[in-house]
C-alpha cells in the first residue's frame, strides 16, 4: 500500500499539475506564458475589466447555465422519480436513451442539433445552446437524483400518506426536504457542465458567444494569454467553490437519509 | 415463552374489520386468494405465515396502501373500497418504521396532527402525552437520526396512535430488534394495546411472538388463510399438518382409524390403540390410514419406578439434546423407524438420560391430532 | 407518466436530429443552405474510399485506444488504492480531490497542456534549467502523443470512478476467504479481486473510449497536423467547408464504428465474466 500511495500522489500532481500552473502564469508579469517566471503582478487581472466582449460573453454563459440547470434538474426530477419509483414498459430502454448524451461524443449532438435547426429555418442563439446544454445535462441531473431518490424509504412517503398528509403534501413535506440536497447538487452540476461546455456552444452559440467559445478565439491571440490565464484562475476557483457546496449539499443529504456515503457525484 | 394467559382478557365479538373474499394478483402470481375474516373491536390479531404468504398484502390492503381485484373491506360497516388511506380510520406501523429522518422526535410523533383544529399548546401536550406512554418522555427535542432502533419503533408508536386510530397495523414492528429487547417490546405492546383498547393487527412470521401477544391468530399460506383460532387452540388443535408443522414442534405417526359404536379409534403406530374425541379430528374423516400428530411435551418419559398415569408405550432413546432448563430426547417407539421428540424440563437430582437407554413413555389420548 | 416530459425532450432533441443527420448523410450539398434531396449513397463512398478519411478515421480510432489503455492502466491503482488503502471515513474525500480537475473549464485544461509541453513550456524550460537537456524536445507537442497525454489527463475520472465502485461493492470476506484458503496477496488479486472489478474496467474502457474519439478541442487546440482526429474534420465539412452531408457521412460512420466496438467490448466482457464460473 505504501508503494501504491506514493503513486497516488504522484497521479494526484499529475491531475493538479495544470490547476497549479494557472495562478503561477496569471501573477506573473512577463506576457509570454512559460519558464522562468518574471515579477509579480495583478494587472492581468485588471485587464480584465476592459473587455467588454468578454463580459458580454460571460453574462451569456451563465444565464445559458442557469436557464440550462433548471431544465435538466427539473427533467431529472421527473426520470429520476420515474425510474426509482415505478416499473413501465420499455422502462430499461427509454432510460437508455435519455441517458445516451452520456457516452454519446458531444460532436454529434452538436452537428446533429445544428443540422435540424438550420433545416427548420430557425436561427441559432442562446436558447439552441440551452437546448443541446439540458439535453447532455439531464444525465447528470438524473443520475445524481436517481441515488437521492433511491436512498429515500417509500415507507416514509406512506407514513405520510397514512397519517393524512394528501399526496401532494406528502410531496412537499417530506419528498422535497429529504432530496432538496440532491436536487441543489444537480442544479450545481449542470450549472457548471453548462458553464464549461464548448462544441455545442460552439456549434449552436450564434451572434453571442459563450464563455469557452469567446475563450476559444482569444487563445488564438498571444498577446491576450496572460488575460486568459487571470480569467482561468477566476474560473477555477468559481468551480472549486460551486463543487465544494455541491458536495457539501450531498453529503448532507446523504445524512439526513440516514444513509452510507457511498463516493463522488457520477 | 412468557406466556401472558388470555383467559382474564375481555373477548370482544363485534366486527370492526369485516373482510368479505379478498382477491389480488400481480400478473400471475395471485397475492392473496378469496380472503374472508373479521376482526373485532379492541382485539389484538395477528397475520402470522412465512415470507410471501400475503400477510403483509392484506395488512397493507387494510391500510389502503394495495387496491384489491375483487371482494370488499369494511371498517365500522363502511366500505373502504373509494376511501384512501390519508382517509381510512387505520394507521400503521412500519417494518422500517420509517421515521422522517429531517424532523425532530416531536415533529414525527406530531406529523398527523398538522390539519387538526387543536391549538399549538393542545397539540404539543398530545405529543408529550403520546411519548410519556410509551415511554420516551423528554425526547422530543431530539434528531431522529440520533435514536436507536428501539427508540425508532417507540416514536413509529406514538406517532401512530397520537391520531387516535380504530386500528393500529403494525407491520413486522419487532424484527429488527435483537432478541432481548423484541422480548421486551412484545410485552409493552401488549400492556399499550390494553391501555388504549383499539384494535392492534400485527403482521409476523415468528410463531412464538403470535402466541405471546395474540386474542386472535390467522396463519396464512399462499395467500389464503389456513387457520384462524385463538393462541391455544392453533397450538392445541391445529387444523392440517401444514398449520402444525409451522406452529411450534409436532411429532407424526402413522395410524389407521376405524370407528367402533360411534367412535373414533385410532391404531398410533408405536403408541397402541386411542380414542379420539371430535375436537381431536376433522369432521367426516374417512376410516383407514391416517396421520396422528402430538406435541413434544404431551409425553413423559418414565423413570424407574414410574408408572404411566394414563397410556404407556417402549422405546430407545436416540438423541439427547440438553437445553438446560430442559432436555429433548429424540426416542425410537417399538416398531417405529422414525423418533420422535419428548421435552422435559429438568429436575434438579434427577439423571438426563442418555442414548441408547431403554424407557418407558407416557401418554394420552387426549392430546392427539388426526390429520387426514 | 412521470417519465413523459423527459422522454419527450430527448427524443424531440436526440432522436430527431440523430434522425436528420442520418437522413442528411444521403443527400448532397448544392448551394450554401441548398440540399439535393434525392438519396444517395456517394458521400459513403467518398468517406471511405478517400485516404484522408480512412487515415482520419484510423488516427482516431488509435489515438482513442490509446488514451483508453493508458488511462485506466494509470486509473487502476488510483482506484484499487482508494478503495482498499484509504480509510472509510476519508475515501469521499479522496474520490473529491479526483473529480475537482475534471469541473474546471476543459478549454482552459487542454490550453496548459500547451504550455507545459510546448517548445519553450514548463516542461523543456523546466528541464533546461535543471541542465537535463540543451535543447527543447520536440516530441511532446503538436502529435499524437499530447493529444494522449492531454485526453488521459482529462478522462482520468472517468475510468477512475467506475473501477473504485466496481472494487468498494467487492465483499472484504470474499479475500479472507481466499487467503483463509491459501491464496496469497498476488493470487487472490488475481483470482478474486480482478475478476469482480471486471464489470468497472469494461465500464471504464467504454466511458473513456467513445467520448475520445469524437474529441474536438485537444487535437484542434494541441495535436497539430498530425494529431487531429475525425471530430476536426466533422466540423470542417459542417463549418467551413459547407459540406454537411459529407459531414454527416462522416458522423454516422464514427457513430457505427464506435457502436460495433463497444457492442463487441461488451460481448467480450460479458462472455469473460460469464465464463467465470467455469473456469478452474
Amino acid at each position: 500500500m505504501k508503494g501504491l500511495k506514493l503513486y497516488a500522489i504522484l497521479y494526484l500532481i499529475f491531475l493538479y499539475a495544470p490547476i497549479f500552473l494557472l495562478p503561477l502564469f496569471a501573477f506573473n508579469s512577463s506576457t509570454i506564458i512559460a519558464f522562468p517566471l518574471q515579477s509579480f503582478t495583478t494587472q492581468w487581472f485588471s485587464a480584465l475589466a476592459d473587455i467588454p466582449e468578454m463580459h458580454k460573453a460571460v453574462l451569456n454563459s451563465l444565464r445559458i447555465a442557469a436557464t440550462s440547470a433548471v431544465l435538466a434538474t427539473s427533467f431529472g426530477i421527473f426520470a429520476a422519480m420515474a425510474s426509482t419509483r415505478y416499473r413501465f414498459p420499455a422502462q430499461k430502454g427509454l432510460m437508455g436513451f435519455i441517458m445516451l448524451p452520456l457516452v454519446l461524443p458531444e460532436i454529434i449532438v452538436a452537428v446533429s442539433l445544428l443540422v435540424v435547426i438550420v433545416n427548420a429555418g430557425f436561427s441559432t442563439g442562446a436558447w439552441s445552446v440551452i437546448a443541446g446544454h439540458t439535453l447532455i445535462c439531464t444525465p447528470f441531473a438524473i443520475a445524481i437524483l436517481q441515488s437521492a431518490f433511491a436512498s429515500l424509504d417509500p415507507a416514509l412517503e406512506e407514513a405520510a400518506f397514512d397519517l393524512g398528509e394528501t399526496p401532494a403534501s406528502t410531496f412537499r413535506l417530506v419528498t422535497l426536504p429529504l432530496v432538496m440536497p440532491g436536487i441543489i447538487s444537480a442544479l450545481l452540476i449542470s450549472f457548471t457542465i453548462s458553464m464549461d461546455e464548448f462544441i455545442i456552444a460552439f456549434f449552436l452559440t450564434g451572434a453571442d458567444p459563450t464563455l469557452p467559445v469567446y475563450l476559444f478565439s482569444m487563445l488564438r491571440f498571444p498577446k491576450l494569454l496572460p488575460a486568459v490565464m487571470a480569467l482561468g484562475t477566476l474560473l477555477v476557483l468559481a468551480s472549486v467553490v460551486l463543487l465544494t457546496i455541491a458536495e457539501y449539499f450531498r453529503r448532507r443529504g446523504i445524512k439526513r437519509a440516514g444513509a452510507k456515503d457511498t463516493g463522488g457525484f457520477l | 415463552m412468557t406466556q401472558i394467559s388470555t383467559a382474564n382478557r375481555v373477548k370482544p365479538t363485534k366486527p370492526l374489520i369485516e373482510m368479505r373474499d379478498i382477491s389480488k394478483h400481480y400478473g400471475d402470481y395471485h397475492a392473496l386468494c378469496g380472503i374472508t375474516l373479521d376482526i373485532h373491536e379492541g382485539e389484538f390479531f395477528s397475520l402470522l405465515g412465512p415470507s410471501g404468504c400475503g400477510k403483509t398484502t392484506l395488512l397493507r390492503v387494510i391500510a389502503g396502501f394495495e387496491g384489491i381485484d375483487s371482494g370488499a373491506v369494511l371498517i365500522s360497516h363502511q366500505d373502504m373500497a373509494r376511501v384512501p388511506a390519508n382517509k381510512r380510520p387505520t394507521n400503521m406501523v412500519f417494518q422500517s418504521y420509517a421515521i422522517f429522518p429531517h424532523l425532530s422526535v416531536a415533529q414525527n410523533v406530531g406529523f398527523g396532527l398538522r390539519k387538526s383544529t387543536m391549538s399549538k399548546a393542545q397539540k404539543e401536550a398530545a405529543v408529550a402525552e403520546a411519548l410519556e406512554m410509551v415511554g420516551l418522555k423528554g425526547y422530543g427535542a431530539r434528531a431522529a437520526h440520533a435514536l436507536s432502533g428501539g427508540q425508532r419503533q417507540r416514536v413509529a408508536l406514538a406517532r401512530a396512535l397520537i391520531l387516535k386510530p380504530k386500528v393500529l397495523l403494525l407491520d413486522e414492528p419487532l424484527s429488527a430488534l435483537d432478541r432481548k429487547m423484541r422480548e421486551q417490546m412484545q410485552v409493552e405492546l401488549i400492556r399499550l394495546q390494553r391501555q388504549v383498547g383499539i384494535t392492534f393487527i400485527l403482521v409476523t412470521h415468528d410463531q412464538e411472538e403470535a402466541l405471546v401477544m395474540s386474542d386472535r391468530i390467522a396463519v396464512m399460506f399462499e395467500g389464503e388463510i389456513a387457520q384462524c383460532d385463538d393462541p391455544e387452540i392453533l397450538y392445541r388443535r391445529p387444523k392440517s399438518k401444514r398449520v402444525a408443522d409451522f406452529i411450534g414442534v409436532m411429532n407424526f405417526l402413522p395410524a389407521t382409524l376405524h370407528s367402533h359404536a360411534g367412535t373414533i379409534i385410532a391404531d398410533v403406530a408405536g403408541l397402541g390403540e386411542a380414542e379420539i374425541a371430535a375436537d381431536q379430528c376433522p369432521a367426516g374423516i374417512p376410516e383407514g390410514d391416517a396421520l396422528v400428530g402430538f406435541r413434544p411435551e404431551t409425553l413423559t418419559l418414565l423413570y424407574d419406578g414410574q408408572t404411566a398415569t394414563q397410556r404407556e408405550a417402549a422405546g430407545v432413546i436416540s438423541e439427547v439434546v440438553y437445553y438446560g432448563d430442559m432436555t429433548y430426547y429424540d426416542v425410537t417407539l417399538v416398531g417405529v423407524s422414525k423418533p420422535v421428540r419428548i421435552s422435559m424440563r429438568n429436575v434438579f437430582g434427577r439423571d438426563v438420560l442418555a442414548v441408547g437407554d431403554a424407557t418407558r413413555v407416557s401418554w394420552s389420548a387426549g392430546a392427539l391430532v388426526v390429520f387426514p | 407518466m412521470l417519465i413523459s416530459p423527459t422522454a419527450l425532450y430527448a427524443l424531440a432533441l436526440l432522436a430527431i436530429p440523430l434522425g436528420a443527420i442520418v437522413l442528411i448523410s444521403f443527400w448532397t450539398q448544392t448551394g450554401v443552405r441548398d440540399f439535393d434531396t434525392t438519396l444517395t449513397g456517394a458521400n459513403y463512398v467518398e468517406a471511405l474510399s478517400d485516404p484522408i478519411y480512412r487515415a482520419l478515421m484510423f488516427r482516431s480510432l488509435r489515438i482513442a485506444g490509446l488514451v483508453t489503455l493508458v488511462t485506466v492502466l494509470a486509473a487502476f491503482p488510483i482506484a484499487y488504492f482508494v478503495s482498499f488503502g484509504v480509510p472509510a471515513q476519508k475515501k469521499s474525500l479522496w474520490i473529491f480531490l479526483i473529480t475537482i480537475p475534471f469541473w474546471t473549464s476543459y478549454l482552459i485544461r487542454v490550453f496548459l497542456w500547451k504550455v507545459i509541453l510546448g517548445y519553450n513550456g514548463v516542461f523543456n524550460s523546466g528541464l533546461k534549467v535543471l541542465g537535463v537537456i540543451d535543447q527543447p524536445l520536440t516530441f511532446l507537442l503538436y502529435n499524437a502523443n499530447s493529444v494522449v497525454i492531454t485526453l488521459a489527463h482529462a478522462y482520468a475520472p472517468f475510468a477512475i470512478l467506475p473501477i473504485f465502485v466496481a472494487l468498494e461493492k467487492i465483499d472484504r470476506s470474499l479475500l479472507e476467504a481466499a487467503r483463509d484458503l491459501g491464496e496469497n496477496r498476488v493470487m487472490t488479486f488475481l483470482r478474486v479481486t480482478l475478476p469482480l472489478a471486471a464489470p468497472g474496467v469494461i465500464a471504464a474502457v467504454l466511458i473513456v473510449f467513445i467520448p475520445t474519439i469524437g474529441d474536438y478541442v485537444t487535437p484542434e487546440l494541441i495535436g497539430g497536423p498530425g494529431g487531429t482526429m475525425i471530430a476536426n474534420m466533422i466540423q470542417a465539412q459542417f463549418l467551413r467547408l459547407n459540406n454537411a452531408p459529407l459531414g454527416a457521412a462522416l458522423a454516422v460512420l464514427a457513430m457505427l464504428i464506435v457502436s460495433v466496438i463497444a457492442v463487441a467490448f461488451l460481448v467480450l466482457g460479458s462472455r469473460a465474466s460469464g465464463a467465470k464460473g467455469t473456469r478452474k
